[in-house]
């Protein structure tokens, strides 16, 4: 996993509410606590921002992979129909860019989409194999969960738990990895 | 706390339903035992698929003779049958992606059907294009691959090739796409599952998802590019599909007006299909609170709104036809309309254009009985748009000395059985292994869109519905 945290001691807040746990995180981080991450069911907006998690770019990548796909596909039918073997279809040129229109765009499609969701795997180190880290089963259900690693914060348990506590965590939790 | 509850709008989520309640409605068919209805059902299914497959391969066994094809009529049920499930799985894509970017909350209770839909009706028509190739085992001739025959590569300026990259680059798309949305509820089902066989096979295919914060960032990025992709490919598919007609030179077919005529015609069998899979399921599965009568009926518009599209579009070519001179044009409509296959032409013109404008009265685009009865009428309709347009435009020649007359063997309805047999079976085992709605994007709308607010949020009492009296004013 991307973010890995094993050999870790992490309190675990478990929140009922997507508000709260987004406007926790602001508190949290308000009183001096570093957070790890948040784990949800479903996307919160403005979650990631509240976290301080930078944009990210696969949007560069699905451009790169797109462009791929468009040179793959111009160098596909250059070589084979204006270079290898030229036909003279209903008089047409054997090479004009125009009319190979729709192969470069399939091509440019399906490379972007491919290589931006193999791009979306890697960067979140997904996989078949992978055996996902989990804060608490619940997270895929109806809780949200604010790890908090403990090693990367010089504040004491007991205080995290208060500061979890007072911005509205039903639960706070002790998890070691 | 800022979720804008619409006083104006109907709720898209009813019930009351709480985070919780979405999850367990939803995977409870995924881990309960099969029912009774579905256990017939598949059976059915499977008792046809095998049936079909049997006749498929005697086809194949004995060639193409089988099939009711002549020297003028040499395409016929295979390519109708192609380009109408090719037709319906343009609902699925559209769904998905057309809708997420105009922002239609809707689409979240009806989506993962119509992706599973658009999945299985683009293998059932890649199957009839393999059955008209008539050797199925040359298939990847289609391929621009090297060969032993020397520099001999495959055709890029016909619509043919065209339409190879185009289905199958729509294809793994749209897998691709519908294997995504999957991902968070596969790990719902993962981090549920009781037996060691489900929590291994689901949390394999769930591919360690955690739900990050970062990793939801993340997802929905490449969803909304995924979307933006599959816009265009929805549109550009079925446009390659009817330049297959088009570029010709057969009177009835060589016409611009093709494209979008096909694209508009797609979507309006696709969401006539969608509608009968989702009155089903939301029955048998018990989800009437998450596909509601709001969601039949704004999908009832859009088939209004396509099938008055096709009907203009049939117009235009009926005129079209008288005004550009060409007696061949003009012969090939009248034809159509007067001459043997009349009764195709009308029953197309019947379903697809009068019909569907029954939708125009709210209590009937509101009612589920006339809803599945017209979404039948409607694929009914679209089979002979698809059947009219390929064979009483061949049966027809330049040469009156070659006119023919196309009659159907049992090999063709056969082969067209087996498409339904693996449609369905398809479809009723993603019913039983996989969470037929969305369930995280569910859980996204509940708040603002649905019929009561779950949890208490700042002074909102639970299970209370917040009539905001002000549009879009935020709940405080």
């Amino acid at each position: 996993m991307s973010d890995a945290h094993d050999n870790g001691k992490f309190l675990v807040g478990i929140f009922d509410d997507d508000d709260v746990v987004l406007q926790a995180v602001k508190e949290v981080k308000k009183a001096g606590v570093r957070i790890h991450e948040v784990y949800s069911p479903f996307p919160i907006h403005g979650l990631d921002v509240a976290l301080g998690h930078p944009r990210t770019r696969l949007g560069i990548a699905a451009f790169l992979f797109g462009m791929t796909g468009t040179l793959c596909a111009l160098a596909l039918t250059f070589y084979t129909e204006g270079f290898d073997w030229p036909m003279i279809v209903g008089g047409k040129d054997s090479y004009s860019p125009i009319i190979y229109v729709p192969i470069f765009f399939e091509l440019t499609v399906l490379i972007c989409a491919l290589g931006m969701v193999g791009t979306f795997l890697i960067s979140n180190g997904m996989g078949p194999t992978v055996k996902p880290l989990m804060f608490d089963l619940r997270t895929t259900d109806n809780k949200f969960a604010m790890a908090i690693d403990l090693n990367q914060n010089n504040i004491g348990e007991s205080d995290i738990e208060q500061i979890l506590k007072k911005s509205g965590a039903a639960e706070v939790n002790v998890k070691q990895f | 706390m800022s979720h804008v509850t619409s006083a104006v709008r109907t709720p898209l989520v009813t019930g009351g339903k709480t985070y919780a309640d979405v999850t367990e409605d939803i995977s409870k068919q995924v881990e309960g035992n099969p029912t009774r209805e579905w256990t017939i059902a598949f059976t059915i299914a499977v008792i046809v698929l095998t049936y079909g497959t049997a006749c498929l391969f005697w086809t194949w066994w004995e060639g193409l003779g089988v099939w009711g094809l002549n020297k003028t009529v040499g395409w016929a049920w295979d390519i109708t049958n192609f380009v109408w499930w090719v037709g319906i799985g343009h609902a699925g894509t559209l769904i998905s992606a057309i809708l997420l970017l105009f922002r239609q909350k809707w689409r979240t209770a009806v989506n993962r059907a119509a992706e599973a839909m658009t999945i299985f009706a683009v293998i059932c028509a890649a199957s009839f294009i393999m059955m008209h190739a008539g050797r199925p085992w040359v298939a990847y001739w289609c391929l621009p691959l090297p060969n032993t025959l020397g520099s001999l590569w495959v055709n890029f300026k016909s619509p043919l090739v065209w339409d190879v990259f185009a289905i199958s680059t729509y294809f793994t798309v749209s897998l691709v796409f519908w294997y995504m949305g999957l991902i968070p509820d596969l790990a719902t089902i993962r981090d549920r599952a009781k037996s060691k066989v489900s929590r291994y096979i689901y949390g394999a295919f769930a591919m360690g998802w955690n739900g990050s914060a970062k990793t939801w960032a993340r997802y929905e990025y490449m969803s909304l590019i995924l979307a933006g992709l599959s816009t265009p490919l929805v549109l550009s598919v079925h446009t390659i599909v009817s330049m297959d007609f088009a570029t010709s030179v057969i009177p009835g077919w060589h016409t611009t007006i093709f494209p979008p005529y096909f694209v508009a015609g797609a979507i309006f069998s696709g969401f006539a299909m969608v509608q009968n899979l989702v009155l089903i399921i939301r029955v048998v599965f018990k989800l009437e609170d998450y596909i509601t009568v709001e969601h039949i009926e704004s999908m009832n518009k859009v088939i209004t709104l396509t099938g008055s599209i096709v009907g203009v579009a049939y117009l235009t070519e009926f005129f079209i036809a008288w005004y550009s001179g060409v007696e061949f044009e003009a012969y090939a409509f009248i034809n159509r309309a007067t001459g043997p296959y009349w009764w195709a032409y009308w029953a197309m013109m019947t379903c697809n254009v009068i019909t569907p404008q029954l939708f125009w009265s709210r209590a009937i685009r509101r009612s589920i009985v006339w809803t599945f009865v017209l979404s039948v009428v409607v694929n009914i309709g679209m089979w002979f748009e698809r059947f009219v347009i390929i064979v009483t435009s061949l049966h027809r020649d330049y040469l009156p000395s070659s006119w023919a007359m196309f009659h159907p063997t049992l090999f063709d309805i056969s082969d067209y059985i087996f498409s339904f047999g693996l449609f369905f079976t398809l479809f009723l085992l993603f019913s039983k292994f996989l969470p037929v709605v969305n369930m995280a994007e569910v859980k996204t709308i509940i708040k603002s869109s649905s019929e009561k607010l779950p949890v208490s949020v700042s002074g909102v009492a639970k299970g209370e519905r917040v009539a905001n009296p002000t549009f879009n004013k935020n709940v405080e």
